[in-house]
């Protein structure tokens, strides 16, 4: 490729995916370039969908900043590219005199920040707008500016808009070195392809260190701090209004119940460092740990309702806070380092922050007048009445030829999809839900590799679960293996 | 030389031990009934099972059609009767209970379609 | 009428994944939402809703059946192996054979078959119940009916449900869709397989795969005796060195992108000894780890669910919470031989018919409870004076065992049974006379094993 861009992006993660969204309204050429099958696919995607208040972190940290002007953007952006978001608000329960006296540090370290609305909570307020919350409670803060949103709608959106908007997307390019020859980056994946671009951002997540290296810039160590959730059906027992977090902890915010905006609910996560950034293993260990936790806060949380665990790493950098910076030693390279929770709330702010840091660095910003911040809307079955779905037929039949039961996905949907890029199955299910739900693909999956495969002409055995080597099926019957006559009948 | 077979006579599923004696003769004890001793015998002198598998069609609307074997078949002539339903491709339309291998290697036994399929359009 | 497409004549690539301009795209399109009336809505094409539709039919009401599938069969079309139909139709069919004869019966009868369509709600108020269900081919559709027999049938339990630990690779599936993946679609789901649960459809996927030429490399139960049946672990395991891992679980899934490996940990005393643990190298996890009854809908319809079956409570005439609303097979409870499904599906469509008719006896009904060594028993009431079939399930194994029938703490039937084990429903029939003289507070019968 010969062209130079103006603006590579390394990673196509809630922060990649909203810098290049909004970098996409100036007149700039902006490549995006994802290690994984598609995006959202690295720390975003075991993403809790949390949209914190900002009463967490200290008003000195970076952090806090960008975390409550992030959490105001959402209506905003919600408006324009329709992904599913709500303000549900957030409790911090506490169960005795010592934690209330944590819930007022927050609250006032809250108040500082500038979150509106906040408040201290006795037991019975606490109760009224939590009613399944544990009666052993001593009282609480309530933050109703907290809310929930779907992670990967969320980046999807983002980049759909910003490809529309003219941002190159590379999937699968997985960067390996680059080189500055004075005017440009030439910047080069593992499988050999080249793109060149004159200043680069380095949203790369757990992978930000090799990325910083890769660039000559600073040197510095991501630690992952995996966590695990688990996912409870819709229609949950204890299904909460409001997040509810535990009085933190030094570390971590601790476990949590979460609504999700799609109605089923996860608790969780945990925090433990690990060595291994690939290392997304679930253990035996914490499902007992997790739900003692939980269920101290709600006690009607049922184990019989997991659907599925799964687990992801936060990309920690020591201090904690978010490093976002102009490199020091490589030229017109941007640091977007060590961005864990509250990471996808901050991430409009922080795509605002970085787009100051270029200008800084010296590049010019002009609007582009052909900018369009609004998405097409895309209909779901699940949330139609009969009328509106029987109107919605009438332009495409195929949404009444429902693929995923259980979360009530249509063919035309997971067409849609498809179209619009997402040829995995783990892309599909992130994009449409199909397979989410509580057969988690028992039905579904064949349908969907068919489809696939029938849209994309990709053979069946090569469509994968996530890219790579994830290979769903292993070839036709019957199987060649050279050793077929030994695995006859004895 | 003794054999612990579990009998599939009936849902007990004794476990019988059957010794071959010279001539074809096999002692079977562990039985409770004169099934049990029928089957020890057939099980260990001449196994046999029902195959059922699918087979490849000319048909992309129904690419594979499943079959059966009309009574069980010896245990030895299986990889090959599997082996010879790879390689076979069925014509639709084809019919339930229509013959696809009329006495496989002189044992009697068939193999026929256990569903209908069609080429037409569905109406 | 609207009957489409039945078993047999099923273009089975017709519906996902049908190649562009095929039979995909439907030719009509739709302008309003269609109303249609029955006396019964069954929902479910399989063994159950297709035996219950055949009797409300024969006793001369409307009946629908309507299944999101492309054929009537329900899961029994991709069961190609055989064992099927010996009590139902006296002779061993395999589930193919099984669901064309009475898919034959279902069409003889004209019954109207909305296939390939999905109900997406079900409002189940006294008198009318209405159903809203869509198609690619009908648009909206807006049922309304005097009855509803719920017979959706079941699912598989999943990963998720028994969390195995590990990471997430491709490369693991319920054996149903394994099964699906290669009798319908002639695809291998991998070639070197570790197979979770000693389920009969776990059993019958190890002989299916070793049969296509996959590697099976064990079999691993959590507990100490096979969950399926004795048949199946000989002519499915034995018959292939299969070795049968009991009270064994794996304790991790390995693998990056495909499944490299799982690590099998054997019980002591029921907890997992990790000083020996095992690795077995593989591609493939196929999980049968047992089914849920598939009761969406009936949450929708306010239909009380029980613990003890996954399935709705139901009366001495297999009629749920709510008037007017049945279930029947394995909605009802995971039943392990198709023949039992058709035959309770049967006697529900019969009951389906009486309250359609005459009325459901007027009698009162005493409670069935679960007593000692029994999971469940199904139906959970009874009529005195009234024969009823009973299905139970045994939580313990033994070899000539008894059943016993209390009312009252007295007891009214005692039965010797030849065997008894989980894996195998016990359905037993009561006469009217055992179960006492009708009467309008009727004591609670209490079914144990031992």
């Amino acid at each position: 490729m010969n062209d130079v861009f103006d603006v590579a992006i390394i990673g196509a993660g809630a922060i990649g995916a909203a810098l290049a969204r909004r970098l996409s309204a100036y007149d700039l050429s902006v490549a995006l370039l994802e290690r994984c099958a598609d995006v959202c696919f690295g720390v975003s995607k075991a993403n809790s969908g949390i949209i914190h208040a900002g009463f967490h972190h200290p008003v000195s940290s970076l952090k806090a900043r960008l975390e409550i002007r992030g959490n105001l953007m959402f209506e905003q952006l919600q408006h324009e590219l329709g992904f599913p978001f709500k303000r549900v608000g957030i409790i911090v329960a506490a169960f005795s005199y010592e934690e209330m006296k944590t819930v007022e540090h927050l609250y006032e370290q809250g108040v500082a920040n500038g979150v509106p609305r906040l408040e201290i909570c006795g037991r019975e307020r606490l109760l009224m707008l939590e009613p399944k919350l544990n009666p052993d409670t001593v009282g609480g803060l309530y933050a109703p500016t907290g809310g929930i949103v779907e992670p990967y709608r969320y980046v999807f959106a983002l980049v759909e808009s910003a490809v529309r908007n003219g941002v190159a997307l590379k999937t699968e390019f997985r960067v390996v070195r680059a080189q500055h020859d004075g005017e440009a980056y030439s910047i080069e994946s593992e499988a050999g392809h080249r793109v060149r671009a004159r200043r680069v951002i380095n949203a790369a997540g757990l992978h930000a260190d090799q990325v910083s290296a890769a660039f000559g810039a600073e040197a510095f160590t991501i630690v992952p701090r995996k966590g695990e959730e688990f996912l409870l059906e819709r229609n949950a027992a204890g299904f909460p209004n409001q997040v509810i977090f535990p009085v933190p902890g030094r570390h971590t915010k601790g476990i949590l119940v979460i609504p999700t905006v799609e109605g089923t609910m996860m608790v969780g996560p945990t925090a433990v460092e690990t060595e291994d950034k690939e290392d997304v293993e679930t253990t035996s260990d914490n499902l007992d740990r997790v739900f003692a936790q939980a269920m101290y806060m709600v006690p009607v949380i049922s184990k019989r309702e997991i659907i599925t665990s799964f687990a992801g790493s936060r990309p920690v950098l020591p201090g904690n806070d978010f490093y976002i910076g102009i490199s020091r030693s490589a030229p017109h390279f941007i640091q977007v380092a060590g961005i864990q929770s509250p990471g996808l709330t901050a991430s409009p702010a922080i795509a605002e922050y970085v787009k100051d840091l270029l200008k800084q660095d010296g590049q010019g910003l002009t609007e582009k007048a052909a900018y369009d911040p609004f998405l097409p809307p895309s209909a779901r079955v699940r949330e139609k009445n009969p009328a509106e779905l029987d109107a919605l037929m009438s332009e495409d039949p195929h949404y009444g030829h429902i693929a995923c039961r259980c979360e009530s996905v249509s063919e035309a949907e997971i067409v849609e999809a498809i179209r619009k890029g997402h040829t995995t199955l783990d892309g599909i299910k992130f994009y449409t839900r199909a397979g989410m739900g509580r057969c988690q693909g028992g039905f579904c999956s064949y349908r969907v590799i068919k489809i696939i495969a029938r849209e994309t002409g990709i053979p069946i055995e090569e469509i994968t679960k996530r890219g790579g080597g994830s290979r769903l099926l292993l070839g036709k019957i019957p199987v060649a293996q050279g050793e077929s006559s030994e695995q006859q009948m004895k | 030389m003794e054999h612990e077979i579990i009998c599939l006579g009936c849902p007990n599923g004794c476990h019988l031990l059957c010794t071959s004696k010279p001539g074809g003769a096999v002692d079977v004890t562990g039985n409770t009934c004169d099934r049990g001793a029928d089957y020890g015998r057939e099980e260990l002198l001449e196994p046999k099972r029902t195959v059922t598998a699918v087979v490849r069609t000319d048909s992309p609307r129904v690419p594979w059609i499943s079959v059966k074997t009309t009574r069980p078949l010896a245990k030895p002539l299986i990889p090959e009767l599997l082996e010879e339903l790879y390689r076979a491709t069925a014509a639709l339309p084809a019919r339930r209970g229509d013959r696809f291998i009329e006495n496989f290697r002189n044992t009697g036994v068939d193999v026929v379609f256990t569903r209908t399929a069609s080429l037409e359009e569905a109406t | 009428m609207i009957v489409e497409a039945f078993v047999g004549n099923v273009p089975e690539n017709a519906g996902f994944g049908a190649p562009p301009g095929g039979t995909n795209t439907p030719a009509k399109v739709i302008s309003h939402m269609r109303d249609l009336e029955y006396d019964a809505v069954v929902i479910g094409a399989g063994a159950a809703g297709m035996a219950a539709a055949l009797r409300v039919h024969a006793a001369g009401f409307r009946v629908a059946i309507v299944d999101r599938e492309d054929h009537l069969g329900g899961i029994l079309l991709q069961c190609i192996h055989n064992g099927f139909g010996l009590h139902w139709f006296k002779e061993e069919l395999t589930g193919p054979e099984f669901a064309e004869r009475l898919a034959a019966q279902v069409r003889e009868a004209g019954i109207d078959v909305y296939l390939n369509t999905t109900v997406m709600d079900l409002v189940a108020d006294n008198g009318m119940k209405s159903l809203i269900a869509c198609s690619a081919e009908h648009g909206v559709l807006s049922f309304a009916a005097r009855a509803i027999v719920l017979a959706m049938g079941c699912r598989e339990r999943n990963r998720g449900n028994i969390g195995i630990p590990g990471s997430r690779p491709a490369g693991v599936f319920t054996a149903g869709l394994a099964q699906r993946l290669i009798n319908i679609d002639g695809y291998a789901p991998g070639k070197r397989v570790v197979i979770i649960g000693s389920g009969d459809i776990g059993l019958i996927m190890a002989r299916r795969l070793s049969w296509v030429g996959a590697k099976v490399l064990a079999v691993i139960e959590i507990l100490p005796h096979p969950s399926g049946l004795t048949r199946n672990i000989v002519q499915c395991l034995h018959d292939f060195d299969i070795p049968l891992y009991l009270s064994h679980i794996v304790s991790r899934i390995a693998g990056q992108d495909r499944v490299e490996a799982v690590e099998v940990t054997p019980l002591e005393n029921g907890t997992p000894n990790p000083a020996k643990t095992f690795r077995l190298e593989c591609d493939t996890v196929l999980l049968s780890v047992g089914l849920i009854p598939e009761n969406e809908l009936s949450k929708k319809a306010g239909v009380q669910l029980g613990h003890d079956t996954g399935g709705p409570r139901v009366d001495a005439h297999l009629m749920t919470s709510v008037d007017g609303v049945f279930a029947c097979g394995n909605v009802l409870h995971v039943h392990d031989l198709v023949d039992f499904v058709a035959d309770e599906s049967s006697r529900c469509g019969g009951n389906v018919a009486a309250y359609l008719g005459a009325g459901l006896s007027a009698g009162g009904q005493g409670r069935v409870q679960a007593g000692p060594n029994v999971k469940y028993v199904v139906p959970h009431a009874y009529v005195p004076g009234q024969d009823t079939q009973f299905s139970l399930r045994a939580m313990i194994v033994k070899k000539r065992g008894t059943l016993q029938v209390k009312r009252a703490g007295v007891v009214i039937k005692r039965k010797t049974l030849q065997h008894i084990k989980p894996a195998e429903m016990i359905y037993f029939k009561m006469k009217g006379t055992e179960l006492g003289p009708a009467g309008p507070d009727p004591a609670p019968i209490e079914i144990s094993v031992e």
